[in-house]
């Protein structure tokens, strides 16, 4: 150990490195691409990782939708394929009887699944969009921001059964001039005039819905395309301290038997866990960074591996110094050390500038993304367990590679290295 | 100084065997200046080999100033020739990347000594050989002469109790192999023990003893009346 912080041992390895520079440099650039490799993939993922969390941060991670579809199995005297109607009194009863349900916003729309969309004028410009009947609770489970000193739905505008409305960033583009302040501005919804109350910023998360949605009160929603207590769907936030998936069951199962529905029936009561994607995602992200570390540790090693080759070729042509060494005194694990010394130099420093080229190229890519919401990559980052995991798997593969080169140097006998012209 | 009884050191050479030492008894007092004669193949370099220990008898028995030297494994060889021997060989043996201090603090720095020290004392034989000025240039910027001069500095630092050369003015013109050989009477006239292998009886005659070998057995060991190099 004290031979590593000895000056002159520092200064033999650099005495011999430097007899073949532009050698020890491409050997060098093997090692150091192994660990930009490494750098940049395990960064790259873990921006992606970020940016999947950040995708999904406008909905909760824990959300459940669910509606109604065509039973698969006679119950209770009803025929199979009857279709299942959700209703708006289905609410309180899941409310009280399933444990874990932190909000639930009833939904209703016109012009996704096939329906019809709003017929949207404003002045001269037109347009078909997809309306939503609203209850407040739909942005504390999606939490769309919106913006321009806007306001979402809120309770009085259901008791009131307000004409008012949120649009989407789209649809403030395609009505309003650039500089309008589309708040406060009425547009007309298959002929009914709304009053703007707020815009919506849309960001993709799991699901439907695009930047162009109008949402409007439920109450509101229900006189005009005349739905009754009828529901399209649940959007369903389950409490974050809770198994999503179980709430999903319970709900389910809640909602078969308030429509009388076999409990064994798989299809009519549909849905989808949002936090089951989710989950499902960020494995996927981590499988990406489980992938990006082997590749990346594959690619060290190879360059580990040249650098063991290249000191085994440098050992073959340096056989007559190492002979004069050692018939100067030179024990065998003198020598060997010094070889094995130099393979760790050569491997942690081209592993160093690796890990400063990876860290400028991340944050390159960075500083190019930043702006591009809709590409799912935020702040790459390579945790620094990763960059001490390795530097120490630099430093291990160096001297195990160093062995052979210091093995064959050791077991040419002094007498013949002298020998050799 | 150096006494060496029966020894005997055979080589493999594929299924045959070649007995190239068959009994040498030889002994070597303190400050002879001895050269070892003999033509190629006659067993010198081996001979030579065995006392710098290099190579390994096979039989016999070699004691250096009291000390016998067997059961040798590389470790020990490494650090017996580190303190007991200095060598001087025909093509020099300079390590090229490094410059003549440095070649010469070499076996110093294999002693474990500090850097200050080392230097002080290299610098100090580089001056008895008269190249002090030459201390920062690299072996490629010396001449023959010199790079050998460098050589003896180097075997001559760690203060050895026998001086090993192989052919020292085996690639030397007349002029510097009498300077060199001018250089080795003056260490050994200081009572440095000096074994010679050379082939040319100029060289020979400059020592104050004389070993002829002839394959493999000494043919004739005589006290040579020591002539001045120049």
């Amino acid at each position: 150990m004290k031979k590593i912080f000895d000056k002159d041992t520092w200064q033999e390895i650099f005495g011999s490195i430097q007899k073949n520079r532009t050698r020890t440099v491409i050997t060098m650039i093997g090692v150091l691409w192994g660990i930009f490799i490494y750098i940049a993939l395990a960064g790259s993922s873990k921006g992606l990782d970020n940016g999947f969390e950040r995708a999904f941060q406008s909905i909760a991670s824990n959300s459940i939708f669910v509606w109604g579809s065509y039973t698969e199995l006679p119950y209770a005297g009803f025929k199979a394929q009857r279709p299942i109607q959700l209703k708006l009194g289905d609410v309180e009863i899941l409310k009280k009887r399933v444990k874990g349900i932190k909000f639930i916003a009833p939904r209703n729309v016109t012009g996704v699944f096939g329906t019809v969309g709003g017929n949207i004028v404003r002045g001269n410009k037109t347009g078909t969009y997809s309306i939503y009947g609203e209850f407040p609770e739909y942005i504390k489970i999606a939490t769309s921001k919106i913006y321009d000193g806007g306001r979402f739905i809120n309770d009085k505008d259901i008791i009131d059964e307000r004409k008012v409305c949120v649009i989407g960033e789209r649809t403030q583009l395609e009505l309003f001039e650039e500089d309008e302040n589309p708040i406060g501005k009425f547009i007309s919804i298959n002929k009914i005039n709304f009053r703007v109350i707020g815009v919506h910023k849309f960001v993709q998360g799991g699901g439907f819905g695009d930047d162009g949605d109008i949402y409007i009160p439920f109450a509101t929603f229900k006189r005009i395309f005349n739905t009754g207590d009828r529901v399209n769907f649940f959007m369903i936030a389950a409490d974050e301290d809770i198994d999503g998936i179980q709430v999903e069951k319970d709900i389910k199962a809640t909602l078969k038997q308030i429509h009388k529905v076999d409990p064994k029936d798989e299809r009519a009561i549909a849905g989808f866990n949002l936090g089951e994607i989710f989950r499902k995602t960020m494995n996927f992200a981590s499988g990406l960074t489980f992938l990006s570390l082997i590749v990346g540790i594959a690619t060290i090693l190879a360059g580990v591996i040249g650098i063991g080759n290249i000191l085994l070729i440098s050992v073959k042509e340096r056989t007559k110094e190492i002979g004069i060494r050692r018939a100067l005194g030179a024990t065998p694990s003198e020598v060997r050390s010094q070889i094995i010394l130099e393979s760790v130099f050569l491997t942690v420093l081209s592993g160093l500038i690796g890990i400063i080229l990876g860290a400028l190229v991340l944050y390159g890519i960075n500083a190019a993304t930043e702006d591009m919401t809709d590409f799912p990559y935020t702040n790459p980052t390579v945790p620094i367990p990763y960059v001490l995991g390795a530097l120490f798997l630099m430093i291990v593969l160096g001297t195990l590679i160093g062995i052979i080169p210091a093995q064959k140097a050791v077991s040419i006998k002094p007498i013949e290295a002298l020998r050799e012209e | 100084m150096i006494s060496i009884k029966d020894l005997h050191k055979s080589y493999k050479m594929g299924s045959n065997s070649l007995h190239v030492l068959k009994g040498i008894n030889f002994d070597v007092s303190e400050g002879e200046l001895v050269a070892i004669m003999g033509s190629s193949g006659s067993g010198k370099s081996t001979l030579l080999n065995i006392l710098g220990m290099l190579d390994l008898l096979d039989k016999g028995s070699y004691d250096l100033d009291g000390v016998p030297i067997k059961d040798l494994d590389e470790t020990k060889a490494a650090n017996y020739r580190n303190k007991f021997l200095g060598f001087v060989f025909q093509s020099f043996n300079l390590i090229n990347y490094k410059t003549a201090l440095e070649n010469v603090t070499l076996p110093l720095y294999y002693q474990g000594m500090n850097r200050k020290d080392r230097e002080n004392l290299a610098i100090e034989y580089l001056d008895q050989v008269g190249l002090k000025d030459w201390a920062t240039h690299l072996p490629s910027e010396l001449s023959g002469g010199q790079k050998q001069r460098v050589a003896i500095a180097r075997a001559m630092v760690s203060q050895p109790k026998v001086l090993l050369a192989d052919e020292p003015t085996g690639a030397l013109d007349s002029q510097t192999s009498k300077e060199v050989m001018a250089l080795i009477q003056e260490i050994n006239s200081k009572g440095k023990t000096i074994l010679i292998v050379t082939h040319e009886e100029e060289i020979a005659q400059m020592c104050s003893r004389i070993v002829r070998l002839k394959d493999g057995i000494i043919m004739e060991d005589q006290k040579n009346k020591m002539k001045k190099a120049i």
